[in-house]
């Protein structure tokens, strides 16, 4: 394209083209700028790798703790398979009723098992367990209710879920009222997303931490190669081909640093492997830790390109338009 | 070609390096630009690469206002232009073929025709020999030739020359004009800029001669206008 000079398009080769054509020549430029910026990091190769290792572990701090906070909401959902719903029978409910009830409960689909304590079954294990004796003997009637017990399936565990079953349950007839030992498990839910919350913050900061990084490695790459920009500027190079070699470099220490962070997991995983299983046999369970999947490698990856990106984005909208060929 | 229409400029600070210049280049024309150090000499080859711009007046380069371009569009005339600097200003880092190439790959041209043009812009000013070579392997009178040959490898209709010859001994700065005057030949328009007074004073054409920013009656350019 010649502004100037309006004959010099035919005699040169860059005669008017089709459109299509012309985007194709750009993606070509673009992609060739692209391999061609990755063989000059290769050419600075100690440089490169130590960025790359930076950046690399700055993900994998946050990579981790996303990794201990998937493997302990899993170890956590295994917890939940204690919540239990107790239902106290009305006091001038009789034997028979309770049984009805009893049987009609477990019909319910949310349900999976139902135990009944009578209360004279009841009373029996309390002067067991409370140490009372005999001192109960000397009360005039029992005053202990009947208990129903109910375990929900497993869909039915969850706090929330658990919160409405007894609600139901609470409007049978014969129910008194329900009592539902939720407490602890919130406790851990919030704890759990306590943990999260900090993972989160931790990461935002580190990934903050990785923009600046490769912000100024290359922004001291521009000022590196301030003379060929300059040389670029007065022979006619736009403004995106003087870009597009530094944000590609910006792309590749995202692609070769979130691979290295992924690598790095793996191999930590790998090392507490045994360790994890060592506790697990104490606890006579076989737990098997949760690493990365694809679907997670993916993200990963694209979160550091796009680091990359806007890091060297920033750094290149900044300083390259300070370089101009006059201010020599 | 080139026309200047009352420019003047003032460099922030208050220096005046440009005052009311008025001249007009032919096409085809090959012309020296002349003065004292300091003369504007610099500032004159910058306003018509849109290095700078004018504090007042216009430059037009073909009939084209340079105001009216904006900063999206300067790579775009700078293309239309070949620039030749006193110290050549080539890419260490690059040989002497990616050199020369610079300008052809900036726009896009196809890697092929890529090194036809190159070759042919080497073989002009008798470099063939040397496209391999790092430019820092090669002798002062060399690197010009090759920064001639990267200013000249698109065939720019306008060839700007800022002291040229400056450090080089005078056979060496003969070969270079010698050079300039075949592209002058072949349509091209020149402008020189040099102090080297003797040099004008051997090639028959006509010079510019600015004095504290000032244009000095040319009395070549009165036939000319």
């Amino acid at each position: 394209m010649s502004l100037l000079f309006k004959s010099r398009d035919k005699q040169s080769n860059t005669q008017t083209k089709p459109r299509l054509l012309v985007v194709y020549f750009f993606m070509l430029t673009i992609i060739r700028q692209g391999i061609h910026s990755l063989g000059e990091m290769w050419r600075t190769p100690i440089a490169s790798l130590m960025t790359i290792l930076v950046l690399g572990l700055s993900l994998t701090l946050p990579a981790t703790l996303y990794v201990v906070v998937k493997n302990v909401q899993q170890v956590s959902s295994g917890f939940n398979d204690a919540a239990e719903i107790s239902l106290f029978v009305k006091e001038q409910m009789s034997e028979q009723q309770t049984q009805t009830l009893v049987k009609r409960l477990a019909l319910y689909p949310e349900i999976e098992s139902v135990s009944y304590i009578s209360s004279a079954q009841a009373l029996t294990e309390f002067k067991r367990v409370s140490g009372f004796g005999q001192a109960l003997d000397y009360l005039e009637s029992n005053p202990l209710p009947s208990v129903v017990l109910v375990t929900p399936t497993s869909r039915y565990r969850k706090p929330q879920a658990a919160q409405k079953l007894l609600d139901k349950l609470e409007t049978e007839r014969e129910v008194e009222f329900g009592k539902l030992d939720i407490e602890w498990l919130e406790r851990l839910n919030a704890l759990l997303s306590l943990l999260k919350e900090s993972v989160f913050t931790v990461g935002l900061l580190l990934l903050i931490a990785v923009i600046l990084i490769i912000g100024n490695t290359i922004r001291l790459s521009i000022m590196d190669k301030k003379e060929e920009i300059q040389v670029l500027k007065l022979v006619g190079a736009t403004n995106t081909f003087i870009h597009t070699p530094f944000i590609w470099t910006g792309v590749w220490y995202g692609v070769i640093g979130g691979l290295v962070a992924f690598i790095c997991v793996v191999l930590m995983l790998w090392w507490l492997e045994s360790a994890v299983s060592m506790v697990a046999g104490v606890y006579q369970s076989s737990y098997i830790l949760q690493g990365l999947n694809g679907q997670e490698l993916m993200i990963l990856l694209g979160l550091a390109v796009g680091l990359g990106f806007s890091g060297s984005f920033i750094a290149v909208a900044k300083y390259i338009k300070e370089i101009e060929p006059d201010r020599v | 070609m080139i026309k200047f229409e009352q420019v003047s400029k003032t460099y922030p600070g208050g220096h005046r390096a440009l005052e009311k210049v008025t001249f007009q280049l032919a096409n085809n024309e090959l012309a020296f630009l002349t003065g004292h150090s300091g003369a504007g000499k610099s500032t004159l080859l910058k306003l018509i690469s849109v290095m700078e711009r004018p504090s007042a007046g216009h430059v037009y380069i073909n009939g084209i206002d340079l105001n009216a371009i904006n900063n999206r569009q300067i790579p775009f005339i700078r293309r239309d232009i070949g620039i030749i600097f006193q110290n050549h200003r080539l890419l260490e880092r690059y040989n002497v073929f990616d050199n020369v190439a610079l300008p052809l790959v900036i726009e896009g041209m196809h890697h092929k025709h890529i090194a036809k043009r190159v070759h042919a812009a080497l073989d002009k000013v008798g470099l063939l020999d040397k496209v391999k070579c790092q430019p820092s392997t090669l002798s002062g009178g060399e690197q010009q030739r090759v920064g001639i040959a990267r200013a000249i490898v698109n065939s720019p209709p306008l060839l700007l020359a800022d002291e040229p010859t400056g450090n080089l001994d005078p056979e060496l700065s003969m070969e270079i004009l010698k050079l300039f005057e075949d592209f002058n030949r072949h349509g091209t328009a020149v402008l020189i800029a040099t102090h080297d007074l003797g040099l004008i004073a051997r090639m028959k054409y006509r010079s510019l001669t600015l004095n504290h920013g000032r244009l000095m009656q040319d009395p070549l350019a009165e036939n000319r206008l």
